[in-house]
């Protein structure tokens, strides 16, 4: 089950968050800075599935990018990854070749 | 008041800020006016001011002022305002507050909307947040949805009929004939949120699960069937742009319809068989250059490892597996690893094949490869490849990362335990640890670690010396210095006297013995427990060294007034020990017995070899209550004609002796001796381990050999003594004999001991009387099991001796018995 859906930029700030569980805001933000400093310190042939606390994280990078999809066990990581690459293809179509500043500026309709 | 500012607006101006202060500056501002705005109640403005507000939610700040503005937005009749409401309502609320269950009415109305955006999107809403109470008022206009026509309506039914079962699972029936024509639509939309939905229904009940795998819809056959057309179509169908995902077809929809086909086939032959076909033909099938096809390839060896597959289709899937390993992509090694872990209970063999490439992943630089490579490694040591695994692991432990270290070290002391191909070797890899990994060692292998060297009974020169060697040099390490320090203390006088047979003997003085003990006491980085055992260390080489003791004396009284209550506490008894016991001190501090394990089955009389029965220490040991019998016993060599008969002794009655060493054993009930109670006296000569077997219980073979007739062996002055006969048939060299002892006088028998001897080429054994009063009048009887071992046949022979206190008299006597029948040795 997918716990969260996060695109965090390089400096931290996060672009878009969606959340499936409940977590409370001011953990969201700590959840977010750490996920994101793990993200950062991998380098770039290392392996895209990191285990967190007691759930996987799935991450890609886009650019100056980060798409973190957190999933519990049950999942399967490689369709998962296979589901952000997806997702940041329609993205790209809707905003035909879309960029940080899209998603920055159109959240709402990213969200749904 | 101006027109509050639109949402690009205040994202730009929000990332002009430079630091964290002037964008939370920023934001407040912007907080009071669109506080204000909501208190003027601006219709036409809201819905911009509830979108800056979620931008301000998402950034971190609190927005929970605008839940009432959400929902008064959802009640709007404007399409852009229930958009942003609707979305304002899944970000902000959730069923912890109250205000959500105004929303119920609102989803309620736009339900049976006409437009169908509207109602997709308060599916949505209740998909996102429903709480149990909503979905119960509301599970019925789902299920309605989950009817019509409408495919973009079906697909979000579909899903919020998931969250409701996942909120309220008594709902799951509702849903159920809804389901049956699900499958049936073209629109992959539909197709997949349904298999969501009969995932999540099978996942959570049983019963469903039974349905499902029986149930016969009313056009189409069952479901595993049509399952499996499903996905045939998906493969063999050419390319369909709409759902192409770099040369396959929705791959998303493969994978769920997989999932759902293993929680189907889930411990069920006739499903399985079902789908063994299609699992095979998508396992060939499918291109492996792109990670889409590998991700398929993933889910279906997960199924076919979960399902009854037979027995072609898993090794197939471990090839699979295997080649996972070999490519270079770290994900898909990753994945195969994972995958690996968990079949390896299973498939044991197929997995050794790839044994190799396994160990070249604990050097990998990823985090995440090296700990599946050593999880799963720690599965696959057996007693085969258990040396070179090991050298691989402890080179791996050297140069892990420390979260590692622990589970690491623990890992290779069970493995070493179970498959140690000797104790030497076994003790090396122990030592190796220690030193490397030793701060990170957990606290319950000191104790085990102890027990084992205990038990090596030949290794202890060389474990000492080593031990010595390693702490020379660094003690910060606190299980090894625990453990060298207490091997020191029980070991110290062959440590000194320099005799080791596995290595190079080092010349060691008392002194720097000491001194190295003192050291440790003193080092600052000596945990309490360490000091504690460092104490009592030097403590016990005051009975094994011979010209420090002063010394000795000298450093334990020091820290009778040492600052930690522990230390203190042991050095004031030892002290005493010192002062006013110290005719006890030797027998107190003598080697410890062999450790049995706890989980061993039952206590065992007899502790086997004592080991330190050095004739050096004898004299220190507390006189056991069958010291006596051993002297008797000399008295029967003697008797017997001194053509070296074995003496035997007899196991001890576990009574209490009445001497000094009566207190020793209570000093020793609380010391964590497992095991016997009564230390067994000297000499006791190594048996055939099958004599030692039928110990504890009486039903000695299952197989006996009857018809062996009984002998009276002696008859004298009242006292009777039968023996009868048993032989196994399995073991034709062994008989065991049962001697009655009866008293047909008219006074009790008491302190009845009896002792045999025999020739020389036979073994014997003689285990515990039942008691050691036999009673008058024949009313009652003593039995004792004798075991004989004859591996030449020759003819039974045995001298007995009898001691008894009779009519206030003590009473002695000899006999020979040589009327043993034939049957019995022959």
């Amino acid at each position: 089950m997918i716990k969260f859906f996060l695109m965090v930029n390089k400096q931290g700030q996060t672009r878009l968050s969606r959340y499936y569980e409940h977590v409370e805001i001011t953990k969201r933000t700590m959840l977010e800075a750490e996920v994101i400093k793990t993200c950062l310190s991998r380098s770039k042939d290392q392996c895209s599935f990191i285990e967190y606390k007691d759930f996987k994280l799935v991450y890609r990078q886009y650019a100056a990018l980060f798409v973190v999809v957190g999933i519990n066990q049950t999942e399967n990581e490689m369709a998962v990854y296979e589901l952000i690459h997806n997702f940041v293809e329609v993205l790209d179509k809707y905003f035909s070749r879309v960029s940080e500043l899209d998603v920055s500026f159109s959240v709402s309709e990213i969200h749904l | 008041m101006p027109a509050p500012i639109r949402l690009r607006e205040l994202i730009r101006t929000i990332r002009t800020a430079r630091t964290q202060a002037e964008e939370r500056e920023m934001i407040q501002k912007e907080c009071a006016a669109i506080r204000s705005s909501f208190r003027e109640e601006d219709n036409t403005y809201r819905c911009r001011n509830v979108a800056k507000l979620l931008y301000m939610h998402m950034l971190g700040y609190p927005a929970h002022f605008g839940q009432l503005e959400c929902l008064k937005l959802i009640a709007s009749q404007k399409f852009t305002d229930k958009r942003i409401g609707y979305l304002g309502a899944m970000l902000l609320l959730d069923e912890r507050q109250d205000v959500h269950l105004l929303m119920t009415n609102c989803i309620k109305n736009d339900l049976n909307h006409s437009t169908q955006y509207v109602q997709g999107l308060a599916l949505c809403t209740l998909g996102c947040m429903g709480s149990s109470e909503m979905c119960r008022d509301l599970a019925g206009e789902v299920e309605k949805l989950l009817k019509t026509s409408n495919s973009y309506l079906r697909k979000k039914a579909a899903l919020c009929a998931v969250h409701v079962i996942r909120k309220v699972p008594e709902l799951m029936e509702m849903f159920l004939p809804a389901t049956k024509n699900l499958l049936n639509e073209k629109n992959h939309g539909v197709l997949h949120t349904s298999v969501v939905l009969l995932t999540e229904m099978c996942e959570r009940s049983p019963d469903m699960l039974a349905h499902f795998r029986k149930v016969r819809t009313l056009s189409s056959s069952q479901l595993v069937p049509q399952l499996v057309r499903i996905l045939k179509n998906l493969i063999m169908s050419g390319y369909s742009p709409e759902h192409d995902v770099s040369g396959i077809s929705d791959p998303f929809l493969q994978v769920r319809i997989l999932r759902l086909l293993r929680i189907l086939g889930r411990n069920d032959d006739d499903s399985s068989e079902a789908m063994n076909d299609i699992l095979a033909q998508v396992a060939t099938n499918t291109e492996t250059s792109k990670n889409v096809g590998n991700a398929i390839l993933y889910e279906t060896v997960l199924t076919i490892m979960d399902i009854k597959s037979e027995s072609g289709l898993r090794v197939l899937a471990i090839n699979i597996l295997g080649r996972f390993l070999l490519n270079n992509d770290k994900n898909i090694r990753y994945v195969a690893l994972t995958s690996l872990l968990k079949t390896v209970q299973t498939d044991h063999n197929a997995v050794q094949r790839h044994r190799s490439t396994i160990v070249d992943c604990l050097k990998d630089l990823d985090v995440s490869i090296k700990r599946r490579a050593m999880e799963l490694s720690f599965a696959l040591v057996n007693g085969n490849n258990v040396r070179g695994m090991m050298k691989e692991l402890l080179y791996f432990l050297d140069s892990c990362e420390p979260e590692f270290k622990a589970d690491c070290a623990s890992g290779i002391f069970l493995a070493a335990e179970k498959y140690a191909p000797s104790k030497r070797w076994h003790i090396d890899t122990i030592m190796r640890v220690l030193t490397t990994a030793g701060s990170y060692v957990r606290d319950d292998a000191v104790p085990n670690l102890i027990q084992l060297i205990t038990n090596s009974v030949e290794m202890h020169a060389y474990t000492v010396q080593r031990l010595y060697k390693a702490i020379l040099g660094d003690y910060s390490q606190q299980p090894l210095v625990q453990v060298a320090s207490w091997c020191i203390g029980e070991y110290g006088d062959l440590l000194v006297s320099g005799q080791c047979e596995e290595e190079e003997p080092i010349q060691v003085t008392e002194d720097e013995v000491l001194d190295i003990l003192e050291s440790v006491l003193i080092s600052n980085m000596s945990a309490s427990v360490t000091r504690g055992y460092a104490l009592t260390a030097i403590m016990k080489l005051s009975t094994r060294f011979t010209c420090t003791v002063n010394r000795i004396k000298k450093v334990v009284s020091i820290y009778g007034s040492s600052i930690d209550v522990e230390l203190q506490q042991r050095a004031v008894e030892y002290n005493a020990l010192f002062k006013k016991y110290d005719h006890m001190r030797p027998a107190l501090l003598e080697r410890m017995p062999v450790m049995e394990k706890v989980t061993s089955n039952g206590p065992a009389e007899i502790v086997q070899t004592n080991g330190e029965t050095e004739p050096a220490v004898l004299e220190t040991k507390p006189p056991p209550p069958g010291l006596q019998p051993a002297i008797q016993a000399n008295d029967l060599l003697d008797l017997l004609g001194g053509s070296d008969i074995t003496p035997v002794i007899p196991t001890a009655l576990t009574s209490k002796p009445a001497c000094a060493g009566g207190e020793l054993l209570d000093l020793l009930g609380d010391l964590n001796l497992t095991g016997s109670p009564v230390p067994v006296p000297a000499a006791q000569i190594a048996q055939p381990p099958f004599l030692l077997d039928g110990l504890q219980s009486q039903p000695l073979f299952n197989d006996i050999a009857t018809g062996i007739p009984s002998i009276t062996a002696y008859n004298k002055n009242g006292l009777k003594i039968d023996f009868t006969f048993e032989r196994s048939n399995t073991n034709p060299s062994v008989t065991v004999i049962t001697i009655q002892a009866s008293n047909s006088t008219e006074l009790d028998m008491t302190d009845f001991v009896f002792q045999a001897a025999v020739p020389k080429t036979f073994q014997l054994q003689l285990l515990s009387p039942s008691s050691s009063v036999i009673p008058a009048f024949n009313s009652g009887t003593i039995t004792q099991v004798i075991k004989v071992l004859n591996p030449q046949k020759q003819q039974l022979r045995m001298r007995i001796k009898l001691t008894y206190n009779h009519k206030g008299s003590a009473m002695q006597d000899l006999a020979e018995v040589n009327n043993f029948p034939p049957q019995s040795w022959q």
